[in-house]
């Protein structure tokens, strides 16, 4: 009889599941997956056991309900090693817009019978509830994200995480700068890379789904935006995105905000007399 | 060496012809995604006929007009480097024994026999830096080796500085002076062909060559001699050691920081940069592994990562790391500059930032 494998879960809290996907999506690789640990709870994927012990916690999506707030605790308590996975639970995801706005009286304008919402004024990163051992950050995150994860876990190793900036895995494809070659306001410069520098290779400019790289110089590449012909608010809503949460993005997206001019010109903004002939 | 001729502009495919008919894949500049990239050639009608580039510090643009001329621009984003030192590579695969040990299996590469066409002189001064790195130390890399020894080069003398240039300062071009197998200089009408090695002789011989007017040399000379004087950038010094390791502390430093991306696009777009980083990717099952190189940069974390500590945690130090190397310590250790002048880090740094302009201010004795 073979020791006993590894107990895996995947938990979802304040999500669009899309993360889960990378697991989902794995092909022949799920069922060497399912050979390798024993999937507890996948609720996705079938398993249900959401109060079972395990070894590996994989945790999508933010803490944005009272409900979240307790059940992230339990997975807590009943995880080994626990994994936040996609720019939700690392970053407080696209829904951590609210936190820059008046949530609840978004609610009141929105719902006919606000009272049976029951959110948090805020949406936060699973980090900002509990100690989490592994951050891997994505929107979404991939299979090679999760999968090298699980193998480095299984050989008793930290997880050894990509924290080059796109900019660099762009050119290792050499794919054309389209900042410098097309004038398009791309994020790269600040952006982690794990996503093999994808909108660029297909011409347009990363939108940072991954998330602040390590030492990003957001202030530089502000300026360089609004060199591009971005107005302040345009500026602010390009680190006001996915990972609008992350400190380095937030830090920056207030800075752009607060030099908003009044303007007639609409804000999306790249002029087009700049864009190349070719 | 046989004399130089003369190769009207209606017979350039038959240089492509040649080479393919001597077993080369042809790869030469074409235009793709707003750029002059080296990609492989169907034939001579996709090279970039009338295609001119405008560069500044950050910014790149073609644009097009009637000119016959295939080569009046000024280098793209990469020519040689990544075709030899390459982006990403296997290195060794390994598998877990039914013993318990792990075999080791090398991958080296199978190198086409390559002839790139349109190489500019300061990629053949970077070409040789990047020989003495990887083939002339006491461990010779094998993957550049295959494919560098599989290597034709077509040079086309530079007639376009981009506003960004500044080889002449340097000493490597506009002229390609050596290290190709032919060389062209191009005119309206067609190609002043010179030989630089047996094979590129070889070569030549089986072109519908015409006799040389001196008028037509003269004429290709003129125009590289005025492409040197056009460059509006230069290095203050071919050896600025000194000067920018007496300035360690400079408070450009500082300055070029609050800048300074650390994005490593000019690294990566360098063509005597060879820094590399290694890694490991299993197999799910955890039965085999794969070790790759990938093209690294003194502006990642992973760079100056030893046992949990960054020694270069912050921009000021990367920025310093790659100048006083790329200028400085250069000198030490492949006895000249890494810099070749080609302007590269200059037009693609998303920043802007003009290393002649970096050094110069940290080298003129300008201490705070």
């Amino acid at each position: 009889m073979a020791a006993a494998k590894p107990r895996l879960a995947v938990h979802k809290f304040s999500s669009c599941d899309g993360c889960q996907l990378a697991f989902l999506n794995l092909g022949e690789d799920l069922l060497r997956l399912a050979e390798l640990v024993e999937i507890v709870h996948f609720a996705e994927a079938g398993p249900v056991a959401p109060e079972a012990a395990v070894d590996i916690a994989f945790v999508e999506g933010s803490i944005s309900t009272p409900e979240d707030e307790e059940r992230i605790q339990a997975v807590r308590r009943n995880s080994r090693h626990l994994i936040s996975i996609g720019a939700c639970a690392t970053a407080g995801g696209l829904q951590a817009l609210r936190n820059l706005a008046d949530g609840p009286g978004w609610s009141a304008e929105i719902y006919a019978q606000p009272e049976t919402i029951h959110s948090l004024a805020t949406s936060t990163p699973i980090a900002a509830h509990v100690p989490v051992d592994l951050e891997l950050w994505g929107c979404p995150v991939n299979g090679r994200q999760v999968l090298g994860a699980v193998r480095a876990l299984l050989f008793g190793v930290v997880p050894a995480l990509e924290k080059d900036k796109v900019c660099l895995e762009c050119k290792r494809h050499q794919a054309v700068c389209v900042l410098v070659a097309k004038g398009l306001p791309c994020m790269g410069p600040v952006t982690l890379t794990g996503c093999g520098a994808l909108c660029p290779r297909f011409g347009r400019d990363c939108y940072a789904c991954y998330g602040p790289a390590e030492n990003p110089n957001a202030t530089a590449l502000g300026r360089r935006l609004e060199g591009l012909g971005l107005v302040p608010e345009a500026v602010a809503r390009r680190f006001l995105f996915i990972n609008n949460g992350a400190p380095a993005f937030a830090e920056a997206g207030r800075h752009w905000r607060e030099q908003r001019i009044l303007t007639p010109i609409c804000a999306e903004d790249v002029p087009t007399e700049d864009r190349p002939d070719i | 060496m046989a004399a130089p001729g003369f190769l009207p502009r209606p017979y350039l495919q038959h240089l492509l012809a040649a080479l393919t008919a001597a077993g080369y894949l042809c790869l030469g500049p074409k235009v793709r995604d707003g750029a002059i990239v080296y990609e492989e050639l169907g034939s001579a009608d996709d090279l970039p006929r009338g295609v001119h580039d405008h560069q500044q510090p950050g910014a790149y643009r073609l644009h097009r007009d009637e000119s016959p001329r295939c080569f009046s621009w000024a280098n793209g984003p990469q020519a040689l480097k990544p075709l030899l030192f390459a982006p990403r590579e296997i290195l060794w695969t390994s598998a877990a024994g039914s013993d318990g040990g792990i075999t080791f299996h090398p991958e080296i590469p199978e190198a086409l026999p390559t002839a790139v066409i349109g190489v500019r002189a300061c990629d053949l001064a970077a070409l040789r830096l990047q020989d003495q790195h990887f083939l002339e130390g006491p461990s010779p890399d094998p993957h550049y080796g295959v494919r560098r020894r599989n290597l034709f080069l077509v040079a086309v003398h530079c007639t376009h500085p981009a506003a960004t240039c500044f080889c002449a300062s340097t000493g490597d071009g506009p002229r390609a002076e050596s290290g190709f197998d032919l060389a062209l200089a191009e005119l309206d009408e067609g190609f002043v062909v010179t030989a630089g090695s047996p094979k590129g002789e070889a070569l030549l011989g089986q072109l519908p060559l015409e006799a040389l007017d001196p008028v037509q040399q003269a004429t290709a000379d003129g125009e590289i001699v005025a492409a040197a004087q056009a460059q509006q950038r230069a290095l203050p010094s071919r050896n600025l050691r000194d000067g920018l390791f007496a300035n360690l502390h400079h408070p450009r430093w500082d300055d070029v920081a609050q800048r300074c991306l650390s994005c490593t696009n000019c690294t990566s777009v360098c063509p005597t940069c060879f820094c590399h980083a290694e890694m490991e990717e299993p197999a799910l099952d955890g039965l085999s592994s794969t070790h790759y190189r990938q093209w690294d940069s003194c502006f990642t974390e992973g760079h100056s990562a030893i046992h949990g500590i960054v020694i270069r945690a912050d921009t000021r130090l990367r920025y310093r790391q790659w100048l006083t190397h790329k200028l400085g310590s250069w000198h030490d250790q492949y006895g000249r500059s890494g810099c070749v002048g080609c302007g590269r880090c200059i037009a693609w740094c998303p920043a802007g930032i003009d290393i002649t302009a970096e050094a110069t201010a940290v080298c003129g004795g300008d201490h705070a």
